[in-house]
C-alpha cells in the first residue's frame, strides 16, 4: 500500500515539533546543575517522598478505575434502565471540567464537614487532607479512559463465543473469566495505561484535596512548584525529568504488555 | 469529508481573528503585573488614574492587570512577559527580577517613598463568630489541641509573612533568643493539620471546610473573606504585636525604555502615594501611609504594634535563612512529626 | 478492538447466554451508579449549586462581565486553533501506525501517550524553557520581536501539547481492527493512495474520529495547569475560562468563579448533546457502516 513514507515523515515531524523539542528542553535544563546537583535533588527524603506517593497513589486510582470503570462500561453495553442516555454522557465530564474546579467540588463533599465526609467522620475515616484524597481526585479525573476504552469492545464482542462456553457447561462466572475477560484485556489494559499516566503528573485538582504535608500528603508536581517558587528552574526540571522517565517506561510496559495481550487473544 | 473542510476554514478564520487581535494595539497601554488579590483595588485605580491621566496629559491610556501568585507572577516578569509596572506581595519577587533577568536596579526599592511600599498591610487572626477558643495573641497558638491554618510559606508569598510575624512574637518574648523562636514556631507548625499552596486555599479550608480554630491571614484578605463568606460566622482578632507587611511597587527599567512609556509607568505608582490612590488602598482594606487621606475607611485598621523585615536583616537575608532548602522551616518538617 | 468508541445505540442484550443473574445484574447496576453518583454527578451539582448560591442574577452577571467574555472568546479561539491541528496529525499518524508494520511500533505509540503522563506543570514550563526571555531560543526571538508565550501562540502550543494524545489514541486501535483489505481492494481497482485514504479509509473511522474530537475539544478548553504557565493571566487578554475563574476565586470572588466555571460544564455538556444528536440521526448508519 502506498503512502508510508509522506504519512510517516508528517507524523515524526510533527511529533518532533509538538512533544520532542519540548521534551528535550526539558531534559537538557537540569544539568546546568552538574550530575551530583541532580543527584542531590531528586534523591532528597523529601522528593523520594513525593514521588512514593504520585507513583503509588495513580497506581491505586487506575486500579479501581479499572474495576469500576469495567463496572460502569458493562451496565452501559448490557442493561437497560431509565436515563441511561445521560448517565453515559456524564462519564466524560472529567475531562471537561478545569482540574482545579474539580479539586474544589471533590474537597467540598469529601472534607469532614461535606456531604460524603460527614458521614465518614463518626467512623474514623478522613479522606479530604490525606493521602486517600490524593487517590479520590485522581480517580476522578482517570475514570473515562477506562469506560471509553472498554465499552465499545464489549459492544463488539461476538455473542456466539460466551454462547458456545455456556452449550459447552461452563458457568457463567466461567465464561466471563475464561472467555470474556481475555478478551477484554487489551482494552483494559490500554485504559490502565492512560488513567495512570494521567494520574502521575495530575496537579491541579489533588493541591486543593492533599493537604500537602511534607512528606504525609506532598505530590512530586507540587515539588516541581516549590522549585519554581524559588526560581530554582534547574532543580524544577530536574525532578519533572525524573518523573518523565519513569511514566515513560511504566508506560512503554503497558504498551508492550497490551500488544502481546492482543497478539495472544487473536491466536 | 465536508466535516474536515470547515475544520480547517475555521481554523483559517481564527487565525486571521487572532492576527487582528494584535494588530489593534494603537493606543497607549501601560501593563501592571500585580499578585492575587489585588483585582478589585486595581480595577478601580485604573480607572481613576487613566481619567486623571487623559486631564492632566489629554491622552487616552489603555491599563491592563495580570493577577496570580506573588513568585509566579515574577517568573513572568523574567521569562518575558513585558510588565511596565509590578505591584507584587514580597519585595523578595522584585529582587528576583533584578536578579535573574536583570530588567531593573538592584536598588529599586529607593525609587519611591517608603520602600516603594504606598501601601501596607499586616497579619491578624480570623477566628470563628464568638472566638470559642479564646485565641486572643500568637501565645494561644501553641497551645495544645489549637489547630491553625495558614498557607505553605515555600508556595505561598503571604505566607512568609505569617511565618515571619510568628518568628517575631517569639523574638520579642525570650530575648531576642533564635533557638526559643525556632522551638515556638516548630509547636506552632505541628499544630497545622494542612498546608494549602495558597492564601485563598486556607481561607477555603477554615471556612468552607470547617477546619481549624484560627486562619493566619493578610489584613486585607480578612476583610474580603468577611465581607464574601459572612460577619455572622467569623471575626478578626488583632494580635498585640505583628508584621507590617509591605507589598511593594516597581518600574521594569527595561520594559519602559523600550516600549516608550517611562512618563506614564512613573505617574502611575506615584499616583498610588496621592490622596487619591491612598483613599482607594484604604477602601480596598489596605492600609495608606498617610491614614489622614484614608477618610471614611480609616477607622477601620486597628492600631497595634508592628515590627519590619529589617528586623530579620532584608528579604535575602530572611529568604536564606528560613525558607529555602534546608533552611529553618524546612527543619520543621525534617525532625518528624 | 476499538477504544474509545462509544457506539451510543442501547438496546439491551436479550441473548440467552449473556444474560446475567439478578443477583450479578442490581449488584453491578448499584455499584456503578453509586460510584458515578459520588464521583462525577455529585461534584458537578455542588459546581452549579456555589454558582447559584446568590440566585440566578449573580451568576448571569458573572458571565456577561466583558472580562468574562473575553475569556469565553479566547478559550473558543484556542480550541478552534489547536483541535484541528491535532485531528490532521492524529489521523496520518495512526494511519502510518496501523496501516503498516515496522519495527519500534509500540515505542512510537508510548511517545504518543506520553503528553497525558506529563505533569501540566511541566508541560508550561517546556515552553518557557524553549521560548523564555531566559530559555534556549528566548534572546533570537526578542531580537526579532516575536512573542510567543504571553500570548496567543504559547497558549495555542500548550494546548497542542496536552490534547495531542487524543485523536490519535482513539482512531490507532480501531484502524487496527479494520485492517487494510478495504484499502487494498480499492488500490486493486486503480485508485491511488490519496483517494483510497479519503474515500476508505476516513469514511470507516468517521464515527471514532467524532469522539476523538469531542475528547479533544473538552480538554482543550478545560486545562487549566499548563496554560496557565504560559498565559500571562492578563487580564482581558489573556485569560483562558479556567483562568479566569482562578483569579476571581483568589479575589473571594466565589459566585463568579464558580459561574464562569460552570460554563465549561455547560460547554461540555453541550457537545455531548450534540453527539447524541448526531448518534440519533444517523444510529443506523452507524450500526452498519461505522462497524468493521
Amino acid at each position: 500500500m502506498p503512502g508510508f513514507g509522506p504519512a510517516m515523515g508528517f507524523t515524526l515531524a510533527y511529533m518532533g515539533a509538538v512533544i520532542l523539542i519540548p521534551l528535550a528542553a526539558l531534559v537538557l535544563r537540569p544539568w546546568t546543575l552538574g550530575a551530583e546537583g541532580v543527584w542531590d535533588v531528586v534523591s532528597s527524603p523529601r522528593v523520594l517522598a513525593s514521588l512514593r506517593l504520585s507513583f503509588g497513589a495513580a497506581l491505586i486510582a487506575a486500579t479501581v478505575n479499572v474495576g469500576l470503570g469495567l463496572a460502569v462500561a458493562w451496565m452501559l453495553v448490557r442493561y437497560d434502565f431509565p436515563l441511561k442516555r445521560i448517565v453515559d454522557a456524564m462519564v466524560d465530564l472529567p475531562f471537561a471540567l478545569p482540574t482545579a474546579v474539580a479539586g474544589l467540588a471533590l474537597t467540598a463533599l469529601y472534607a469532614p464537614n461535606g456531604w460524603i465526609g460527614q458521614f465518614l467522620a463518626p467512623l474514623g475515616i478522613q479522606i479530604a487532607f490525606t493521602p486517600a484524597g490524593v487517590v479520590v481526585a485522581l480517580i476522578f479525573i482517570g475514570l473515562p479512559f477506562v469506560v471509553r476504552t472498554v465499552q465499545p469492545v464489549l459492544q463488539d464482542l461476538n455473542p456466539e463465543l460466551e454462547e458456545a462456553a455456556v452449550t459447552l457447561g461452563a458457568g457463567r462466572a466461567v465464561t466471563f473469566r475464561r472467555v470474556v475477560l481475555p478478551a477484554l484485556m487489551p482494552a483494559l489494559l490500554t485504559g490502565y495505561a492512560l488513567a495512570f499516566a494521567r494520574a502521575v503528573g495530575e496537579y491541579g485538582s489533588v493541591i486543593f484535596i492533599a493537604g500537602n504535608m511534607p512528606m504525609v500528603s506532598e505530590i512530586a508536581p507540587l515539588l516541581i512548584v516549590v522549585q519554581l517558587e524559588q526560581y530554582d528552574y534547574a532543580a524544577a526540571a530536574a525532578i519533572g525529568m525524573v518523573m518523565l522517565l519513569a511514566s515513560f517506561v511504566l508506560l512503554l510496559i503497558i504498551n508492550l504488555l497490551q500488544r502481546y495481550s492482543r497478539r495472544w487473544d487473536e491466536r | 469529508m465536508r466535516l474536515t473542510r470547515h475544520f480547517f476554514a475555521a481554523a483559517l478564520g481564527a487565525l486571521v481573528a487572532s492576527g487582528s487581535i494584535y494588530g489593534a494595539a494603537a493606543q497607549q497601554t501601560l501593563l501592571n503585573v500585580s499578585y492575587d488579590p489585588t483585582r478589585e483595588l486595581y480595577k478601580e485605580f485604573n480607572q481613576v488614574f487613566a481619567e486623571h491621566w487623559k486631564k492632566e496629559t489629554g491622552e487616552t491610556l489603555a491599563i491592563s492587570v495580570s493577577h496570580g501568585g506573588s513568585a509566579k507572577q515574577a517568573r513572568a516578569v523574567i521569562d518575558g512577559l513585558e510588565a511596565d509596572v509590578v505591584t507584587l506581595a514580597l519585595a523578595y519577587d522584585i529582587d528576583a527580577i533584578a536578579e535573574h533577568a536583570s530588567l531593573l536596579d538592584k536598588d529599586w526599592q529607593k525609587q519611591f517613598p517608603h520602600n516603594s511600599t504606598p501601601y501596607t498591610s499586616t497579619i491578624v487572626f480570623l477566628v470563628r463568630k464568638g472566638n470559642p477558643k479564646n485565641i486572643k495573641d500568637w501565645g494561644d497558638l501553641v497551645k495544645p489541641g489549637i489547630q491553625v491554618i495558614t498557607p505553605n510559606p515555600k508556595t505561598s508569598g503571604g505566607a512568609r509573612w505569617n511565618y515571619l510575624a510568628a518568628w517575631g512574637y517569639a523574638l520579642k518574648h525570650n530575648n531576642k533568643s533564635d533557638a526559643a523562636a525556632k522551638k515556638f514556631v516548630t509547636t506552632l507548625y505541628k499544630n497545622v493539620p494542612v498546608l494549602d499552596t495558597g492564601a485563598r486555599g486556607s481561607t477555603t479550608t477554615f471556612v468552607q471546610r470547617n477546619i481549624g480554630d484560627v486562619l493566619l491571614a493578610w489584613e486585607n484578605e480578612a476583610f474580603l473573606a468577611i465581607d464574601e463568606l459572612g460577619p455572622d460566622k467569623l471575626e478578626i482578632v488583632v494580635p498585640s504585636v505583628s508584621i507590617l507587611a509591605e507589598p511593594p511597587v516597581a518600574i521594569i527599567d527595561k520594559v519602559v525604555d523600550k516600549r516608550g512609556t517611562r512618563k506614564q509607568a512613573e505617574a502611575y505608582l506615584n499616583f498610588l502615594y496621592s490622596p487619591e490612590g491612598q483613599r482607594l488602598a484604604a477602601k480596598h482594606y489596605y492600609r495608606p501611609r498617610q491614614l489622614e487621606y484614608a477618610g471614611e475607611f480609616g477607622k477601620r485598621f486597628a492600631n497595634l504594634e508592628l515590627f519590619t523585615i529589617q528586623d530579620f536583616g532584608d528579604w535575602q537575608v530572611a529568604q536564606k535563612k528560613h525558607f529555602s532548602d534546608g533552611g529553618e522551616f524546612d527543619q520543621i518538617y525534617k525532625v518528624g512529626r | 478492538m476499538t477504544i474509545f468508541l462509544s457506539h451510543g445505540q442501547t438496546g439491551g442484550v436479550n441473548r440467552e447466554a449473556q444474560r446475567d443473574s439478578r443477583a450479578v445484574r442490581w449488584s453491578v447496576m448499584a455499584l456503578s451508579l453509586g460510584f458515578l453518583l459520588l464521583f462525577i454527578l455529585l461534584p458537578l451539582i455542588a459546581v452549579f449549586i456555589e454558582a447559584l448560591r446568590r440566585g440566578i442574577v449573580p451568576f448571569l452577571e458573572a458571565i456577561a462581565e466583558p472580562d468574562a467574555l473575553s475569556a469565553i472568546r479566547l478559550t473558543l479561539l484556542v480550541a478552534a486553533i489547536s483541535v484541528p491541528l491535532n485531528i490532521v496529525f492524529g489521523v496520518v499518524a495512526s494511519w502510518a501506525i496501523a496501516k503498516f508494520e515496522f519495527r519500534g511500533k509500540a515505542f512510537l505509540i508510548t511517545l504518543i501517550d506520553l503528553p497525558f503522563s506529563v505533569s501540566p506543570v511541566i508541560s508550561g514550563l517546556v515552553y518557557v524553557l524553549l521560548f523564555g526571555a531566559q530559555g534556549y531560543l528566548g534572546p533570537w526571538l526578542r531580537e526579532n520581536d516575536i512573542q510567543i508565550i504571553f500570548a496567543l501562540p504559547g497558549i495555542v502550543l500548550a494546548t497542542v501539547f496536552v490534547t495531542f494524545p487524543f485523536v490519535a489514541r482513539e482512531l490507532i486501535p480501531l484502524m487496527q481492527s479494520q485492517g487494510t483489505d478495504e484499502e487494498e481492494a480499492a488500490i486493486m481497482l486503480g485508485a491511488n493512495g490519496w483517494q483510497t485514504f479519503w474515500k476508505v479509509t476516513l469514511p470507516n473511522v468517521k464515527w471514532g474520529l467524532l469522539y476523538g474530537v469531542l475528547l479533544c475539544n473538552a480538554r482543550a478548553m478545560g486545562e487549566f495547569g499548563a496554560v496557565s504557565v504560559v498565559s500571562g493571566h492578563i487580564r482581558g487578554k489573556t485569560n483562558t475560562i479556567p483562568l479566569h475563574a482562578e483569579i476571581l476565586y483568589n479575589e473571594y470572588n466565589f459566585v463568579a468563579a464558580f459561574a464562569v466555571a460552570s460554563i465549561l460544564a455547560l460547554l461540555a455538556l453541550v457537545t455531548l448533546v450534540a453527539k447524541s444528536v448526531l448518534e440519533w440521526r444517523f444510529g443506523h448508519e452507524l450500526s452498519t457502516g461505522g462497524k468493521h
